[in-house]
């Protein structure tokens, strides 16, 4: 940053140094506007520079050092300096990829997006398709609700879903202990919880949970894609006597399907990254069978002992697999001509 | 969504003004599916809305309900004796321990409040940037700026850690502003560019001939073209700031008077056993302000949403 600070002051100047125009006579506003035109050389490192020293230095500078850590035994008596950092080769690897906890919170991981990103999808589509039809009042009440839904911090979200879903005094487990058997089963509901009988359950309020934060933004877009579609394609659609399935088969997901790809790119992203949202409901550091794979990354780096080599390794094998998806995102997004 | 004729099909789906063709008879029986489809649309309309708003409703509620309302066997919508005791114990810091709500409201004011200055600011040089200039790597600059924004912080968290313990910037809410301004800056970089991009080149070339220096033409002409991309990135790094969890926890440890709201909530919930009372109380608070913030920049989000996706 120091580089702009020097810079700019010399190539703004429009003094005599800065004016090469001998056969005219010194006009200032013309200088200046030769200066200007003439910086454009510079003009755009410029101005990148103070976006670009801090996407480096908390973005892509960490990302190196991630990759150095996870070759290194790196832990609290190195971070203090109390002991040297030893380059361990692959060691964090191996002992990564041979514990069994960290192959299930992987598919902990997985499975949550498998089940997740389509009811997303799904409820969202559903919800914007709703949006289209409905009257402007009736539109407008049902997109600020999900406006607010989108809206709530993640922090705010998870407590009170957690709440919701409390054996002592939510309201869910009440509720259904007062519904008949042959609708909600045998279990019994009073006093169920949650959070702490397993992943299955802790899961199932992280769904609800993030359907519900994330439906809004899939269905403002999907929304926002469904006026741009012509109405004449759905006119002539009318003419010919389509069916509405048939409409929304042959119009509607075809125009839409750039859309939905890069949404459910996002969505895979997204999901796979759930952080706060299982930190809050699982009672971090909770039971261990209940972490998704950043949970586990968190165990590993900050708990107990903490690992910032194993972190390291953890972080690179989570950045890979997500950078993976990325492409394909960039890939879509530059097909629907992003970069120009 | 069931509906009267089903066989009907596209013809009152996409009504706009349909009534015309057909005969009187086929015509009233069109009338009745279209009116009997709409008030489905709207019902059902009207039951997602309120599903969608019940969980919001039901912390306010619990908010303001006395403690023997929350755990009574029947609970009760509404509360049956409304209370402000809740938020009165929040503010004086009884029930956490850790100080009054204000304290880490103000916090949470500052450091989102720098973020979105500083984000702003940023993004925006950089856009003109790559909106008014070809310049070599620009293409690579913006693909980076993609694949950037994806990186989970999850991941960079560790070294994040190491660092800004080497810097003494781990309990200080500067520490913070500078991890979420980069953070906001990739998307935001990507929204600005196409609001830069709108404003013609003409218009500042004039300028420049008419003797106007960059610093001018940057405030007078580009600056009020820009300002709503600037709303709009602004919400973004607001968001951004105002819900950021993982690296205020990382980086925040025990210090608590520099925790900011979602710690706050989280810390008082993990200590706070069952005082869902005044949890409520303190998320209400946390959470009330930037909902009404959102109601009122609700026009200018829908664009920007789409444009930067942006995700809560």
């Amino acid at each position: 940053m120091a580089d702009t600070v020097q810079r700019r002051p010399a190539v703004r100047r429009p003094g005599p140094p800065a004016g090469p125009g001998p056969a005219r006579p010194p006009a200032p506003a013309r200088v200046r506007a030769g200066a200007f035109i003439r910086r454009h050389k510079l003009a755009p490192y410029l101005l990148l520079l103070p976006a670009l020293a801090g996407i480096a230095l908390v973005l892509l500078w960490p990302l190196v050092q991630v990759v150095l850590f996870s070759l290194q035994n790196y832990g609290l008596p190195q971070l203090t300096g109390a002991l040297p950092t030893q380059w361990v080769g692959l060691a964090n690897f191996s002992h990564t990829l041979t514990d069994p906890e960290f192959w299930l919170s992987l598919r902990t991981t997985v499975l949550f997006a498998a089940v997740v990103v389509p009811l997303t999808l799904i409820t969202g589509t559903g919800v914007g398709l709703l949006l289209n039809r409905l009257g402007r009042k009736m539109s407008a009440f049902v997109s600020t609700a999900a406006l607010l839904a989108w809206a709530t911090p993640p922090v705010s979200a998870s407590v009170l879903f957690y709440w919701l879903f409390n054996p002592d005094g939510g309201l869910v487990d009440w509720a259904l202990a007062r519904m008949p058997t042959w609708l909600v089963g045998s279990t019994n509901w009073a006093q169920y919880n949650w959070t702490t009988t397993g992943a299955l359950q802790a899961y199932t309020v992280a769904t609800l949970l993030v359907v519900w934060t994330s439906f809004p933004f899939i269905a403002v877009s999907v929304l926002a894609g469904l006026k741009t579609v012509p109405a004449e394609l759905y006119e002539a659609a009318r003419v010919d006597g389509a069916s509405r399935s048939r409409v929304f088969r042959q119009i509607t997901y075809p125009l839409l399907k750039p859309i939905f790809l890069v949404l459910l790119l996002l969505s895979v992203i997204w999901d796979f990254n759930i952080f706060t949202q299982t930190y809050i409901l699982t009672g971090f550091p909770g039971n261990q069978n209940e972490y998704n794979l950043s949970l586990y990354i968190y165990d590993k780096a900050f708990g107990f002992p903490p690992s910032y080599g194993l972190g390291g390794a953890l972080a690179l094998i989570f950045t890979i697999i997500v950078l993976v998806i990325t492409v394909s995102y960039v890939r879509a997004s530059v097909r629907q001509g992003a970069l120009t | 969504m069931t509906t009267a004729q089903p066989r009907t099909g596209a013809a009152q789906l996409w009504a706009g003004a349909d009534a015309a063709g057909g005969s009187g008879a086929s015509n009233s029986r069109a009338r009745a599916a279209r009116r009997a489809r709409n008030f489905s649309a709207n019902a059902f309309g009207l039951i997602i809305a309120l599903v969608t708003l019940f969980p919001i409703f039901w912390m306010v509620s619990t908010a303001f309900k006395p403690s023997q309302e929350i755990f009574s066997l029947t609970p009760s919508l509404l509360p049956t004796h409304p209370t402000l005791g809740n938020f009165s114990t929040v503010m004086s810091g009884r029930a956490s321990g850790i100080g009054s709500v204000w304290l880490f409201f103000r916090n949470s004011l500052a450091v989102t409040l720098a973020t979105v200055l500083i984000a702003s600011l940023f993004s925006l040089l950089a856009s003109v940037a790559v909106a008014r200039f070809r310049f070599r790597f620009r293409s690579s600059f913006l693909i980076m700026l993609l694949v950037v924004q994806m990186i989970p912080a999850q991941a960079l968290i560790v070294a994040l850690f190491v660092d800004f313990n080497k810097l003494g910037l781990l309990a200080n809410l500067g520490g913070l502003v500078i991890v979420y301004a980069a953070q906001a800056l990739p998307v935001s970089i990507w929204m600005l560019r196409n609001f830069v991009a709108t404003v013609p080149r003409d218009l500042d070339e004039a300028a420049a001939i008419d003797g106007a220096s960059s610093a001018t033409i940057f405030r007078k002409i580009l600056f009020p073209l820009v300002m709503p991309g600037l709303v709009a990135t602004s919400i973004f790094s607001f968001i951004t700031a105002y819900n950021e969890f993982i690296v205020a926890l990382t980086f925040l440890g025990q210090a608590h008077s520099s925790f900011t709201l979602p710690i706050y909530v989280t810390y008082f919930f993990g200590r706070g056993g069952a005082q869902w009372g005044p949890i409520m109380a303190a998320s209400t608070l946390y959470t009330v302000p930037v909902l009404i913030f959102f109601m009122l920049v609700r026009r200018r989000l829908v664009g920007g949403l789409v444009a930067g996706a942006v995700k809560g």
